[in-house]
């Protein structure tokens, strides 16, 4: 079992829980020791994990997924502990990787309570890490339970503003996503036999055998997409999103936008498309319009916030609604498209929470009527976020720009009016993004000093550098080289299109 | 039914029903406590002659009364320290002054 | 072809905005500055060995039979979105690209050196070079695309570095909105493009990949441009509100183009975007980026020539836009402006001109791709001289420190190499032999007159505007009235040092030299040489129109006198008008502040807020509500709650009871 280096990405982090119990409770140099090195040991699993998928790709392995594993966990229910990647868990684990990382490093003077901080982020990225490498579905959702409570903790104690309100909203929201959701595998779980065998967890074997009755896919395909639809922000279950990302710190900002909604877009496809096709070709116009709407209006919403954290927040309902608008497209473009828009939105936001937490730490304010000029007095900040934004804004050189225009080319593969209509409402977000990351900007960090007092502020200190540095040199690689990226996912699209294809 | 086991039965249900009415309508702690032991009793009373009369054969009605008094015993001495303790903190033992404990 | 060259081309500017970029800071300013420019000579060296390789070597990669070709350098994947639509980054050389690779390098270096001296006080200089050179990467990049995505890629490139340019002072609010209204203005144009690019690429690739269109990707220029009948048919006649799809797609993207060129109603960020610094508006916004909506046409002429609807399109919106513009250009009080209503006019003259031209013979008419030659040939002597004038008000605006002509006058006896040049600057755009405006404008008059009379007629008044405007402000700055303060000395004002001056010589030198070129050797829509010849009535026509709007203009202008105040009173409606641009802000700003802002936007915040995000707040509530009326049960009082657990087990007793019955 502890051969499979998939393993390795849950047990590292319960191994940094552990060094983190054994640290004295102020002993920062201990703790960052631990979080520094796990991170570190996380990042290189993850990054060597790609090239050694890569590897075996190219040497002619076409196995749906590989690294795989299984292991009894609970016999009766047929529940497995069965992991295994295919080319998209791997570029997940690999973004989750680097925002720990990042998000290591910018929280580097958390306080109080610092270590109870640190140990609770190690449990969030045990949950994260051991949602990406499942495959099966109960030991799936175990997971993302591990990840979504410890966010409860993370917001009300470490948060700022209305912190017990927003972690008691996300969580409660979030939990009632998960209700839905628990349905919707049961539901899969108890047709996943048709033919009197054992009831299986497993997605690859319920796909295998298509198992699930046409009938009963509409029901469930509704329960786990609306289930995975919370979490990823979806148009009219995204309200957790503005307060809770307002009130959390910023590194669980940048988790959690930049890796937990993801997990919302990659349970959509690879639970809700993959084992329901029939369901997905026949009510995805649904999710289209609502998902559409989340486009448009979260990126309508963002140009009149005041307060930096709402503007990424809704701006990150607009990106996130991408993702799923493009997954509904149900081909293998888009949907390239909707895995590049996840990783590129992960540390575009990553890094802008970062940053917002770095301007916060300094001015002690969000609010962008109260600041100006910033680029007259932190510089290094203030380019940082011009280059956020305009990795936002889908300025070519950046990640966002290869995400929209993969999504955009494949969503407009379909030719009938409707889902010509939305595309290009869709389009128009473009626009929309530019007036509202062209305003922050704007007022944020060009023009002139608002507040004089800010003068005596200093500038990014070498762990905040090392952080957004990072995620940067990230987002211009993936703007710059985009390809090798592009065909690890289209690659790993195809056993889900083929199924999408037979179910019509 | 048999009548002569329904010589017993009515006995232990006045008795439960005493001790349910007492428990209810008393302010007195030790009331309620003694009320308690009625109910407990007519309980006991009810397996000795359930055990005797049905399941002659067997002897777990028996054992089980047995115990049960040691419990009640120990519960007693329990209820007693609970009430000696209420007394010293409120200067009385009525049941209506140990009312803190609810939402 | 050595591919070392056009390499070279893309990665000197964009190694040289990296190290400016990163390492520019810790630089001193010298040391930038004179990196800065050797790399751009080293450019402009690569650029045109490579245009003249073109142009010169004879090989027959280039010329077959005096038939000059396109020839892709190298073209390699970027992006696979599928197999046909695949996204290349490439090197393109044919005519028009050469010919913008000598504009582009000569003008970048010009303002490279030019700026030396202008920005030399200016705090963040390395940053401003690291921004030239980015604009340079990107405009080179845009004029070498092999294919229309990678055309795009770099057209929001330029328009970043517009973006970043614009608003170089950035303490500055006014240069700060400036420049977001360059970029979302010209973002919203490109939203149309790339809806344009959605359609026509999703109708090419739906085409076989072994029938007639190839199996190349859908995006590439070569292929759409060597079957556009093809792409025509791969459309399978699909319409959409009266027009073949193709015919929307290509104003769709010719929508893109209307963004960058300023055309009507898209024009209102280039007279803003005179708030960056001079040198940077005689670059983009007068000589490179602004005319790439023409190039865009110019590259897909073939294309736009199948779907003439398209064409008149752009006929239309550029005579209406030029004539606009030189009426607007009539009324400004800053030069800058002027100059940049001017810029507008004169792309949309070239506009105008690509739209009069046809890739078929025509009737009655001598030489139906005269318009395309001449279009590009403006391009090329306006680049040239508008760069002049730009720089010309740069060194103006250094002696004088303001933009408003009412601060000039007289200036000619304090400046006289800035006047001379700018003099030259003036003749060469009023169309006035032998400077080279007169040359393209001619031949762009020439090839309207022959598509049709109104056409040609309506172009020649315009051309007459644009003589009496730019007179107007040459007099009003060098002559009218010597502004009193010049005779203190510490505001005497004087020409501008060596860099700044090196420039405009030589610019004005070849404005006054490029007519004479045989531009139709060159470019043309089909590679097939073309001799220039002058007609002689329209010449005639255009000198004197231009002599009489000179006329006019020296009467006004050239001495102190009431009479433009006496116009000015009799038409006070329309001087307004003019002199606000025909409130065409005043209507954007209603549109986007008040309506898009003010009233979409808001209302969905609030409605995200109150409505959504109450529904979710009013679950909770409820829930609260419920708890709160039923905690009273757990009132602390163990009888009571012994007498409902009794009630309860004698209830249950009672169902138990009745269901066994």
């Amino acid at each position: 079992m502890f051969s499979n280096i998939l393993i390795w990405f849950v047990i590292v982090p319960v191994i940094m829980m552990a060094g983190l119990a054994l640290c004295g409770n102020d002993n920062m140099k201990a703790i960052r020791g631990v979080m520094v090195t796990g991170s570190t040991a996380l990042l290189a699993m993850a990054i060597y994990l790609v090239v050694a998928f890569l590897e075996m790709r190219s040497a002619g392995n076409t196995d749906e997924m590989l690294f795989t594993g299984s292991w009894i966990w609970y016999a009766p229910l047929n529940i497995h502990l069965a992991v295994g990647v295919d080319g998209i868990s791997v570029l997940m684990l690999l973004l989750s990787a680097v925002i720990v990382f990042a998000g290591t490093f910018a929280s580097w003077k958390i306080s109080p309570l610092p270590k109870n901080f640190f140990l609770w982020f190690a449990l969030l990225s045990t949950g994260v890490f051991g949602f990406f490498i499942s495959i099966d579905m109960f030991t799936m959702f175990m997971f993302y339970e591990v990840a979504l409570i410890p966010m409860y903790l993370l917001i009300g104690v470490w948060g700022t503003g209305r912190k017990e309100y927003s972690a008691m909203k996300l969580t409660l929201m979030l939990m009632g996503g998960s209700a839905f959701l628990m349905l919707g595998l049961l539901g899969i779980y108890w047709h996943s036999a048709p033919e009197g065998g054992t009831l299986t967890w497993n997605i690859l074997e319920i796909s295998h055998n298509a198992a699930v009755d046409p009938s009963w896919q509409r029901l469930l395909f509704c329960f786990t997409f609306v289930g995975f639809g919370v979490l990823g922000a979806m148009f009219p279950f995204h309200t957790w999103s503005p307060d809770g990302h307002a009130c959390a710190p910023t590194a669980v900002s940048m988790l959690h936008a930049g890796v937990l909604m993801k997990l919302g877009g990659y349970g959509c496809f690879r639970i809700a498309i993959f084992l329901l096709p029939q369901a997905a070709n026949e009510l995805a116009w649904i999710f289209i319009i609502l998902t559409g709407i989340s486009v448009v209006y979260g990126a309508f919403s963002a140009c009149v916030q005041t307060d930096l954290k709402y503007i990424n927040a809704y701006s990150s309902v607009s990106h996130c609604g991408m993702v799923l608008f493009a997954i509904l497209m149900l081909n293998t473009t888009a949907m390239t498209g909707a895995i590049l828009q996840m990783l590129s939105h992960g540390l575009m936001t990553a890094l802008f929470f970062a940053l917002i937490g770095m301007i916060y730490g300094r001015t002690h304010t969000r609010d962008i009527r109260q600041m100006g000029g910033l680029m007259q007095i932190m510089p290094y900040l203030g380019v940082c976020y011009m280059i956020a934004g305009f990795a936002s804004l889908g300025l070519p050189g950046l990640s966002g720009f290869v995400a929209e225009m993969t999504i955009f080319f494949g969503a407009f593969q379909d030719a009938d009016l409707f889902h010509r209509i939305f595309v290009i409402a869709a389009t128009t977000s473009i626009v929309i993004t530019a007036v509202y990351i062209l305003r922050v900007v704007g007022k944020l960090v060009l023009g002139p000093v608002v507040d004089e007092h800010h003068r005596q502020l200093t500038d990014a200190s070498w762990w905040e550098r090392f952080s957004t540095v990072t995620l940067i040199v990230c987002l211009a690689g993936i703007g710059f080289f985009p390809n090798w990226i592009n065909e690890t996912i289209q690659q790993s699209f195809e056993p889900i299109v083929n199924v999408l294809n037979q179910a019509i | 039914m048999d009548l002569e086991m329904l010589w017993y039965l009515v006995p232990s249900v006045i008795m439960f029903c005493a001790g349910v009415f007492g428990f209810i309508t008393r302010k007195n702690t030790i009331a309620l406590l003694l009320s308690l032991e009625l109910m407990l009793n007519a309980a006991d009373l009810n397996f000795v002659v359930f055990n005797r009369y049905l399941f002659p054969g067997s002897m777990e009605g028996m054992v089980f009364t047995l115990f049960a008094i040691a419990i009640a015993a120990a519960e007693t001495a329990i209820a007693i320290a609970i009430i000696i303790n209420i007394y010293r903190a409120v200067g009385n033992s009525d049941i209506t002054s140990a009312q803190k404990m609810k939402f | 072809m050595d591919i070392t060259l056009p390499i070279l081309i893309l990665a000197i500017p964009f190694a040289m905005f990296l190290i400016l970029g990163i390492g520019g800071v810790k630089m001193p300013r010298k040391l930038a500055g004179s990196i800065g420019i050797l790399a751009n000579g080293a450019l402009l060296a690569c650029c045109y060995t490579v245009a003249f390789t073109y142009f010169f070597s004879g090989d027959p990669l280039f010329i077959i039979d005096g038939v000059r070709q396109q020839y892709q350098v190298f073209d390699v994947t970027w992006l696979a979105f599928t197999d046909r639509l695949v996204v290349n980054i490439g090197f393109l050389l044919d005519p028009i690209c050469a010919m913008m690779l000598v504009v582009i390098s000569t003008i970048s270096f010009m303002v490279h050196l030019y700026s030396w001296g202008y920005m030399e006080h200016e705090p963040g200089f390395q940053r401003y070079y690291a921004f030239l050179a980015l604009f340079t990467f990107s405009m080179l990049g845009l004029v070498v695309a092999t294919n229309i995505f990678q055309m795009y890629i770099f057209w929001e490139l330029v328009g970043v570095s517009s973006f970043l340019l614009i608003g170089f002072f950035y303490k500055l609010p006014s240069a700060v909105s400036a420049s977001k209204k360059a970029f979302i203005v010209t973002r919203f144009a490109d939203l149309f493009m790339l809806i344009g690019i959605l359609v026509l690429s999703y109708y090419v690739a739906q085409t076989p990949a072994d029938g007639p269109l190839g199996g190349a990707s859908a995006f590439n220029f070569l292929m759409l441009n060597s079957h556009p009948t093809n792409v025509l048919a791969s459309t399978l006649g699909a319409t959409f509100m009266g027009g073949s799809v193709l015919t929307w797609a290509m104003i769709l993207i010719f929508v893109g183009g209307m963004g960058k060129s300023a055309m009507l109603p898209l024009h209102i960020w280039l007279p803003d975007a005179m708030e960056g610094p001079t040198p940077v508006s005689a670059l983009i916004h007068a000589a490179t980026m602004v005319v790439a909506g023409v190039y865009l046409v110019a590259r897909f002429f073939p294309m736009y020539c199948i779907v003439p609807d398209s064409l008149t399109f752009i006929t239309v919106v550029g005579a209406i836009t030029a004539f606009y513009a030189a009426v607007v250009a009539c009324a400004q009080i800053d030069i800058k402006r002027v100059l940049a209503f001017s810029t507008i006019s004169q792309i949309a003259f070239m506009m105008v001109s690509l739209g009069c031209a046809y890739d078929q013979p025509i009737e009655g008419v001598h030489y139906s791709g005269l318009g395309y030659m001449a279009g590009m040939f403006h391009l090329f002597t306006h680049a040239m001289f508008k760069a002049l004038l730009f720089l010309g008000a740069g060194a103006l605006i250094h002696a004088v420190h303001s933009n408003d002509y009412t601060k000039m006058g007289g200036l000619r006896k304090y400046m006289p190499i800035t006047h001379w040049t700018f003099l030259i600057g003036c003749l060469a755009i009023a169309g006035i032999p032998p400077f080279s405006g007169f040359f393209s404008k001619d031949e762009m008059l020439t090839a309207m007159y022959n598509r049709d009379i109104i056409w040609g007629v309506w172009m020649t008044i315009v051309a007459g505007l644009t003589a009496f405007y730019m007179f107007r402000i040459y007099y009003l700055i060098f002559w009218w009235e010597e502004n009193p303060e010049y005779k203190h000395d510490g505001h005497k004002p004087h020409d501008a040092p060596w860099q700044m001056s090196l420039p405009l010589i030589i610019l004005a030198a070849v404005s006054c030299v490029a007519g004479f070129i045989p531009f139709g050797e060159f470019v043309t829509f089909n590679g097939e040489p073309y001799h220039i010849h002058l007609e002689g009535w329209v010449a005639g026509t255009s000198i004197t129109v231009a002599v009489l709007a000179i006329a006019l203009a020296t009467v006004m202008y050239a001495k102190k006198n009431p009479l433009p105040s006496k116009m000015r009173q009799a038409m006070p409606g329309l001087w307004m008008a003019a002199h606000k641009r025909f409130y065409w802000d005043e209507i954007y700003m209603f549109v986007t502040h008040k309506i898009i802002f003010g009233g979409i936007c808001r209302a969905i915040a609030w409605f995200d807020r109150h409505i959504i995000d109450g529904t979710m707040d009013a679950l909770a509530a409820v829930t609260n509500f419920c708890s709160v009326k039923i905690k009273s049960f757990q009132s602390g009082n163990v009888q009571a709650y012994v007498a409902w657990y009794l009630l309860g087990a004698l209830l249950l007793g009672a169902i138990t009871w009745i269901c066994l019955l």
